[in-house]
């Protein structure tokens, strides 16, 4: 092997560098100022618009406290907060977009109870107790609500509603009715469209679980999340056979079921307009309004009803999604800004800013700023009876694994009892 | 101002990292070499190794050993549960689904990918227009599995009857006066469509390396064969085949791992729906959709002694051609 001459110069010269790369490797992480200033780091779900309208809603805090509010909006959060927790840098608060994960991180004691700094009368002032429960563990209230969406919509062209006379069904059998009506005239009644990436089959979740509610009711509702009744049960079997009814059936549904599975959830809700609709009815949460095509009139166009009640005994009860905060590290910055959240003033901002509807008691219907806003908030204030997204309080293998994987089969035409037995199969020994 | 010092601090980082590495070797070196004679020429190759070991230690050898163990605990890695990942994943409905994709995957890809490479290789070999030609298939190669999945999307695309096809095959297809097929959809169809993809994206691959061996065959055996009245088909059965035998093996086990791996195309296509899950796809929603550490690595082991043969197989042939060398 041929030896390289080495002189001292050089190998000082590679000392120097060593002990440098090294002290550079070393340097702690930006310390300088930053935690002199007060301020609260949020990680949170909405990005894009929603995360303007989100810091619009939270500059009132700011002023009045001067506390520097630092939010970070993320697609991944499912991944990202746990790893920031995990490895002992949690974020100051959280949005979370399923209550799911707070309570696991509740469970594990690594929320802060809002009981340490609010008053059981503040919180029941700001929120009815169906949102304080789904925010709570073991009746410890961890959640603020900040966000809120009604799923249990149906939405349709009021315009082609008017001109063909059509009335808006109050029970589910005028509403199919009303299909097989339009179904008699040469019309396609539904648009249903499944297709989200890895993530498709949730549309037909949501369906199935309204029907849930409006057949077996709350009770029953949740038994099924926590697993108390298999996924094989007649109650949820009757469920799925309601939504196959319409989903399944070819004259009901726009482009059957290939249609179903390979529409974008996003487009399906065009179909209700143009000169030629393609459909007349479509089921689908708050948020699609912003996929509606640009030239449609809101105010004159779009109407939407809540999806009517099946059995008469379990009333209209109205399925809900919504955004939570929750908070990981206490400190004086991040207590005033969850009493400020809970407060209305962020609220009252957010519902004039549109594409909003508040979880909180007593924000008044004059904010928002169209009558679709207003009808969805006065939806959300009537209801006796909320529930939140099932598939988004079931363990992930099944909520957001075999649960719309399978709906997916069972709309391709698998059958119910394979559907169910596969789904039931998937739940996780131990829950929760 | 800001963005100034951050590209100086992005270069500063650079020197002094390298310079770092580059010095640590050099002061090693100069160490060793003052080490006295005997010694020294026993050290220094595992100086110049030592770091690669490391590294390959780290982020291959130890998630593999690590991988193996999780895979025998729970979903959390708490409790120990013995072989019921294993089992599940041998019992459970949609594993069993998913190898039976990956069997399909591998034999279509493989063959036709395979075959297709050599006849175009043998075809356009000593045409005028041969680099065009194949420029034209080897294209895809550059294009990576997600971005091939995107551009697919926009060929399979469905639209109910009666709406304007943004997909082509549906529009070539209605044009013709049939109804649309959902592509990704039908059971019958979604998996050939997957696997059209890769085939799509491999071809050119293996037409290029079967090529360079096709053009390697001494021209004088081919011109003996000719004397004596081999037809072409002949010569191809005959000669060609049996003279790149080797390298066809090469490619197939080759892409043979690389259909193993398979994962983006699904992924991005159908998300697994429909029954188009293959082994990789699955193992990615265990251990990240569902948080499912013992069954995803369990995944992965089996993934990983599935490929171990062919790639035993791969080494052992390439070490016999060396010793013919």
């Amino acid at each position: 092997m041929k030896q390289y001459k080495q002189t001292p110069l050089l190998s000082l010269c590679s000392i120097a560098f060593i002990s440098i790369a090294l002290l550079v490797g070393c340097q702690p992480a930006q310390e300088s100022s930053e935690s002199t200033k007060k301020q609260v780091t949020i990680l949170g779900v909405v990005i894009g618009e929603q995360q303007k309208k989100l810091e619009q809603a939270l500059a009132a805090f700011t002023e009045e406290t001067g506390i520097e509010i630092v939010y970070e909006g993320t697609d991944t959060f499912a991944t990202t907060l746990p790893i920031r927790v995990d490895s002992g840098n949690p974020p100051d608060l959280a949005m979370f977009p399923q209550p799911g994960l707070m309570k696991d991180f509740a469970k594990e004691g690594k929320l802060i109870p809002l009981t340490n700094f609010m008053t059981p009368q503040q919180l029941q002032d700001a929120y009815a107790d169906s949102w304080l429960e789904l925010g709570s563990v073991d009746d410890t209230v961890y959640g603020v609500w900040y966000r809120a969406s009604v799923k249990s919509l149906v939405w349709y062209n009021s315009k082609v509603f008017k001109k063909n006379g059509y009335e808006i069904p109050k029970t589910w059998d005028e509403m199919i009715a009303l299909s097989d009506r339009l179904v008699a005239e040469g019309k396609t009644p539904w648009c249903i469209g499944l297709e989200s990436g890895d993530a498709t089959g949730w549309v037909a979740t949501d369906w199935v679980e309204d029907i849930m509610l409006r057949t077996a009711g709350a009770k029953t509702y949740d038994r099924w999340i926590t697993h108390q009744i298999p996924f094989t049960d007649q109650s949820v079997k009757n469920a799925l056979e309601t939504f196959g009814k319409i989903v399944r059936n070819k004259n009901y549904v726009y482009g059957g079921m290939v249609g179903v599975l390979s529409t974008p959830f996003g487009d399906s809700i065009q179909g209700l307009f143009g000169d030629k609709p393609n459909c007349y009815l479509h089921r689908q949460a708050t948020f699609i309004a912003s996929f509606l095509p640009e030239d449609v009139n809101i105010t004159e166009d779009v109407g939407i009803f809540p999806l009517p009640p099946i059995n008469a005994e379990q009333g209209l009860p109205i399925l809900v999604a919504g955004d939570v905060f929750a908070m990981f590290n206490d400190t004086p910055e991040a207590r005033k800004l969850m009493e400020y959240l809970a407060s209305k003033v962020p609220h009252e901002v957010a519902a004039g800013l549109g594409g909003y509807i508040s979880p909180r008691k007593n924000i008044s219907l004059t904010l928002y700023p169209d009558q679709l806003m207003k009808k969805q908030a006065q939806i959300l204030a009537d209801a006796e009876v909320i529930r939140f997204d099932a598939s988004d309080m079931m363990p992930g293998a099944v909520g957001t694994g075999t649960f719309w994987s399978g709906m997916v089969d069972y709309v391709g035409g698998t059958d119910v009892d394979t559907v169910l037995q596969n789904i039931e199969n998937s739940w996780p020994e131990s829950t929760q | 101002m800001e963005v100034i010092s951050r590209i100086l601090e992005v270069i500063l980082a650079i020197a002094f990292g390298c310079g770092g590495v580059i010095g640590l070797f050099y002061l090693a070196n100069y160490g060793i070499n003052a080490l006295p004679k005997p010694w020294n020429r026993h050290f220094l190759p595992w100086v110049y190794i030592a770091p690669a070991m490391i590294v390959l230690s780290t982020y291959l050898i130890w998630p593999t050993i690590q991988t193996i163990y999780l895979s025998f605990f729970d979903g959390r890695s708490q409790n120990f549960v013995g072989l019921k990942n294993y089992i599940f994943a041998f019992t459970d409905q949609g594993m069993l689904v998913a190898f039976r994709n990956n069997l399909l995957w591998l034999v279509l890809v493989t063959g036709i990918s395979v075959s297709l490479g050599l006849i175009i290789a043998v075809l356009v070999d000593k045409v005028s227009y041969e680099p065009i030609a194949k420029s034209l298939i080897f294209l895809p190669m550059a294009i990576s599995f997600v971005g091939a999945s995107v551009i697919w999307k926009f060929i399979y695309a469905y639209k109910p009857m009666g709406d304007a096809q943004i997909g082509l095959l549906n529009a070539v297809i209605v044009n013709l006066g049939f109804e649309p097929v959902g592509w990704l959809v039908e059971r019958y169809v979604n998996n050939f469509a997957l696997i059209a993809i890769m085939i799509w994206l491999y071809t050119g691959f293996c037409m290029v390396i079967l090529s360079s061996a096709v053009k390697g065959i001494p021209e004088n055996i081919i011109e003996a064969a000719r004397i004596d009245g081999a037809n072409s088909w002949q010569i191809f059965w005959q000669i060609t085949i049996p003279m790149i035998r080797s390298t066809i093996l090469v490619v197939s086990t080759t892409v043979i791992i690389l259909v193993l791996k398979v994962f983006d195309i699904v992924f991005v296509m159908t998300g697994g729906n429909q029954g188009t899950e293959v082994i990789a796809s699955r193992m990615i929603k265990e251990m990240f959709n569902f948080r499912n550490f013992g069954r995803g690595s369990a995944i992965a082991v089996i993934l990983l002694l599935l490929i171990i043969p062919v790639m035993i197989g791969n080494i052992r042939r390439f070490r016999s051609q060396e010793r013919l060398r």
